[in-house]
């Protein structure tokens, strides 16, 4: 080779160093860690860190005036660490705890399965005057602890619905969200469940130097690789915790429910679902064995019909007609049709009045065929090229309502409920129907489904004189700067002129104070009440009876729907009840004690 | 000469290490997931059971490879370099995530880590084009070839996140070195290195005393000639310049989450949660091995999960708290035993190719424990590269046994060599 090529060879010695040098600083360094420095050892070798998640308290829920619904209380749970716990005398320990051999077995292997190595929750939520016991006798027993953790309590027993509970997270959601440990709790249902992010806070860590004999011994380092808990937030409830109450109270013995709404803000006043039972029931250990009872229970208590139960609305639904009729142009305020009373046709009337009748006189005496032939006139207007058409003007403005939907907001589960469409008609009716054929849309009968939540809005709607708010439990969160979620301020406007929405009103409010009208007997002194009764078929048993109202009139504070199952005319049952829940709303208390006697006597028993 | 069997020819002791450390590391990964309810070690549900597996397909790999033609490693460098361009770049589309980084690609169950073929095929290609008799070192369109070959699988690796892989590619530098290449370059590096770490450091202000005080040392032992002087000035200049442009970078280009992560790793602000936390138990767990350990199995620290990755890349905690300093020292001879004897094997190479392919590798492994057991140890920052041969992982310990039974053919065949 001619080419002068360098002789780099040399340069072995200084790679080969490098190698060297390297591996004696690491040797250095590991001497320093693991023999000289004893801080990495702690105080003797069999010594161990314990890290003890620090839950965080969960956020407090108040209602609208700052009444606790719920708060926190400590209880114990004792935690294992598998692998630790070796030599247990077995019988002494099940005595102690006083659980049976069984027990302790399947709970050991429980926890060995989740790991060996990791601590778990071996009991859950023993109380505070167990705890004192058990914990003395504890350091018999390694690889046992203490965890403090809160339970949820419940100082009004109310609203167990819209509170909903919490419970141990299942395999599914610890692999959803990796933040939940075996044994923690998570919000099943309610509130618990929509605000889980903002109620739960974030876990923090202690961690401790354990002794050979199960000992805590000190803070690892001061404390210094701790983490705090960030506790939850607290949530202010749009609900009104006397009105609730009241409600509750006089629903019970009764299956149906009442929504009460805040018009000008869609806040929830109050949510009743009837049967119901006390939040208490589900917390602590007693929840699995109580939550299954309530589950069997043929009543079904768990259900929250108010979000959930479909109703055909009846009449309650008339001035969801008499206002599109009105918006299309076809009748007015004063056009009048006549009423056969017992003999019109297609559908008779139930109720006996002068004959022909106007709007106000139709909503007051419920006139089936007012509704009828204002409906069948709409379906065939001129201005609609045919009755699909029309039907659409119709479908379009019933569901500006919120009907037909389920709604977007803090209320889980809402049911949409039915609005039949047109391809659903042209389906069932091989495309030729007409007005006739769908007659019982009219009164609100028919394929029509709506819940009391849906009910309770479309009072409100009216109420407002044509918007609404996404109906919405919370009212605010109370120690941070978070605001709400801003689509709950977002104004819903439904297309149809205010003017009608005035003569409407005016109609509703001759349901409590004309001479026929028939809420006549639920009339309150000095609070202008506007309603309307309505009683649902119900072809399986007796009708519903059904009730919307919103007081005051002319700025109304609160919006309600009363659904009482299977116990006949609007009149008679669901429109004291609402008027009852308005007088406590608004005045605080109730001056009619007789009117509060009679709804009282309607219990499960009678019906 | 040819009579003796292949097998017969392979170094002796360089194959005894190898089997060490593969034993070792599947000891470790038993005692590190050691459970009570699998305690058999060839339980295939178990790691230390897939490993086991995957040691005996390495050595049925490895011994394939001493059975292929010595030139064919040769031959084929550019090819399998290739492909490993390819792969980086079909990770960058199709890769799956694996903790932060798009790194992996999935056959079925088996998920494979381009990057560990990255090192193999520039190892390879860097060997090939270097080893060619008309390439001449001293050209500088050699060198910058020499390092367009190192550097592209490096930014390729950059670019899906894994800045722990790519590091790895640096340590070819050395390999350049070797070959009479990069000898300022790599002391410019490591200057440019320790000044930027000191920058962020401490603050910009006392590097530069230093480096005024340095240079007035300098100016005070060497011959002050004018060149001398004004040489001497210019590098103060171009050092007190970098320092500035990486303390401006840091603050102003970097955003502010960027800015606590650098933080974290040079220790100025405390992690409680991530990193930081991590390696602080990491640290315990072998600071409580002591000199002798707590015995084998009986290691507590690293029962306790505490560390995400404690099968891979933290397997030496466990040889820490279990072993102790001896388990350590140990291993850290075994290792250094191991990449000595290849640049001692790869300086008796009749072929430049074999040669610079054995410094390639032993530079490698040098990197990678230097670095694995230095992050154990607070040396150097957390960054997720395997320790050889004995973290958890199919695709790592095949590529490394790869890595290592080529050379071992190259150097058996080295008589065959005119």
């Amino acid at each position: 080779m001619i080419k002068n090529k360098i002789n780099y060879s040399q340069r072995k010695y200084v790679i080969g160093s490098i190698f060297i040098l390297v591996s004696v600083i690491l040797l250095i360094k590991l001497f320093i860690i693991q023999i000289v420095d004893d801080s990495y050892k702690q105080s003797s070798d069999n010594t161990t860190l314990r890290y003890i998640t620090q839950y965080p308290s969960r956020g407090k829920v108040y209602d609208r005036d700052g009444r606790l619904l719920i708060y926190n209380d400590a209880v114990y749970d004792l935690m294992i660490i598998p692998s630790q716990a070796k030599n247990i005398d077995t019988a002494s320990f099940c005595k102690l705890l006083n659980i049976s051999n069984n027990t302790y077995n399947t709970c050991l292997k429980k926890a060995k399965k989740y790991s060996m190595v990791t601590p778990s929750i071996f009991l859950s939520q023993i109380t505070k005057d167990e705890y004192g016991h058990i914990a003395e006798m504890l350091y018999h027993y390694p690889g046992f602890y203490f965890q403090t953790r809160s339970v949820r309590q419940y100082p009004l027993p109310i609203a167990a619905h819209t509170l909903g509970n919490i419970g141990e997270v299942t395999k599914g959601e610890m692999d959803k969200d990796s933040y939940y440990k075996l044994g923690d709790y998570i919000g099943k249902s309610g509130i618990e469940k929509y605000y889980e992010k903002e109620l739960r806070g974030e876990k923090g860590m202690k961690i401790l130097v354990v002794d050979v004999h199960n000992r805590e011994k000190e803070r690892f380092m001061d404390g210094e690789y701790d983490t705090a808990p960030i506790h939850g937030t607290d949530i202010i409830l749009g609900l009104d915790a006397d009105l609730q109450a009241y409600g509750e109270y006089l629903m019970a013995g009764k299956t149906g429910s009442i929504v009460a709404i805040e018009p000008s803000t869609g806040q929830i006043l109050a949510m009743v679902s009837s049967p119901s039972y006390d939040p208490n029931e589900l917390v602590g250990r007693k929840r699995g064995t109580r939550y299954s009872e309530l589950l069997n229970d043929p009543d079904k208590p768990l259900i929250n019909r108010a979000i959930s139960g479909v109703y055909p609305p009846g009449s309650t639904f008339k001035m969801v007609n008499g206002l599109i009729s009105l918006q299309s142009g076809v009748v007015t305020a004063y056009t009048a049709y006549p009423c056969n009373g017992p003999e019109s046709t297609p559908i008779k009337c139930t109720h006996f009045h002068s004959s022909p009748v106007k709007l106000y006189d139709a909503i007051e005496n419920s006139c089936n065929p007012y509704f009828w032939r204002a409906f069948q006139d709409m379906m065939s207007a001129p201005r609609f090229k045919n009755p699909k058409e029309a039907y659409m003007f119709w479908y379009n403005h019933v569901t500006s309502f919120g009907l037909g939907r389920s709604f977007a907001s803090d209320i889980p589960f809402t049911v949409s409920g039915n609005i039949p469409t047109k391809e659903f008609y042209d389906k069932t009716y091989n495309g030729s129907w007409n007005a006739m054929t769908i007659r019982s849309l009219s009164i609100g009968q028919g394929e029509i489904l709506v819940t009391p939540l849906q009910l309770a809005n479309v009072a409100a709607a009216i109420g407002n004189e044509g918007y609404y708010y996404e109906p919405h439990y919370i009212k605010s969160f109370a120690n941070t700067d978070k605001s709400i979620d801003s689509s709950f301020l977002e104004k819903h406007i439904i297309d149809i002129n205010k003017r009608h929405f005035k003569d409407v009103k005016k109609g509703m409010r001759s349901v409590f104070e004309g001479d026929h009208g028939t809420a006549r007997f639920s009339k309150i002194d000095s609070i202008t009440v506007a309603g309307k009764t309505g009683t649902a078929e119900n072809p399986h048993g007796e009708d519903h009876s059904i009730f919307m109202a919103f007081a005051p009139v002319d700025n109304p504070q609160i919006a309600i729907a009363v659904v009482v199952e299977n116990a006949g005319f609007g009149s008679t049952w669901a429109a004291p009840i609402a008027s009852l829940m308005i007088e406590k709303y608004i005045r605080g208390y109730v001056k009619r004690p007789n009117v509060e006697k009679r709804v009282l006597t309607l219990n499960s028993d009678e019906q | 000469m040819r009579s003796k069997g292949i097998i017969g020819k392979i170094d002796i002791w360089l194959l005894i290490i190898y089997l060490a450390l593969v034993v070792v590391g599947i000891l470790s990964i038993y005692a590190a997931a050691f459970n009570e309810s699998h305690p058999d070690i060839y339980d295939l549900t178990q790691n230390y059971g897939k490993q086991l597996l995957f040691f005996g397909i390495s050595l049925v790999i490895g011994f394939i490879t001493l059975l292929i033609d010595a030139k064919f490693f040769n031959a084929f460098a550019y090819v399998l370099y290739g492909l490993s361009l390819f792969s980086l770049l079909l990770v960058l589309v199709i890769g799956s995530k694996i903790s932060g980084s798009t790194s992996w690609i999935q056959f079925g169950s088996f998920s494979f880590q381009p990057s560990e073929l990255a090192k193999f095929g520039t190892a390879l290609a860097l060997a090939h084009f270097l080893g060619k008799i008309d390439t001449d070192p001293s050209k500088f369109k050699t060198q910058l070839i020499a390092y367009g070959i190192v550097f592209v699988p490096m930014l390729l690796i950059l670019a899906q996140g894994d800045a722990g892989s790519a590091s790895v590619f640096i340590i070819f530098l050395l390999v350049l070195y070797r070959e009479g290449m990069g000898g300022k370059i790599l002391i410019i590096g490591i200057v440019a290195a320790t000044l930027f770490i000191l920058s962020l450091c401490v603050s910009k202000w006392h590097v530069m005393i230093g480096l005024v005080m340095l240079f007035a040392i300098f100016l005070f032992i060497i011959e002050r000639t004018k060149k001398n002087v004004w040489l001497l000035t210019g590098i103060l200049i171009a050092a007190c310049a970098f320092v500035f442009s990486v303390d401006f970078a840091f603050n102003h280009v970097l955003k502010p989450h960027q800015q606590t992560r650098i933080n974290i790793i040079l220790g100025k602000e405390k992690d409680t949660k991530g990193v930081g936390y991590n390696l602080n138990q990491s640290m315990i767990a072998i600071g409580s091995g002591g000199f002798s350990g707590k015995g084998y199995l009986n290691g507590t620290m690293t029962k306790y999960n505490f560390v995400p990755e404690q099968h891979t890349d933290f397997i030496f905690c466990t040889i820490g708290e279990e072993n102790g300093f001896l388990g350590c020292f140990a291993v850290i001879m075994l290792y250094l035993a191991l990449v000595l004897r290849i640049i001692h094997l790869a300086e008796r190479q009749r072929s430049t190719f074999s040669r610079i392919y054995g410094y390639g590798i032993a530079c490698i492994f040098f990197f990678h424990f230097a670095i694995n057991i230095g992050m154990t140890i607070g040396l150097v920052p957390v960054i997720g590269i395997p320790l050889p041969f004995l973290s958890y992982g199919g695709s790592s310990l095949l590529m490394f046994s790869m890595m290592l039974f080529v050379f071992l053919k190259q150097d058996a065949n080295r008589m065959n060599i005119l």
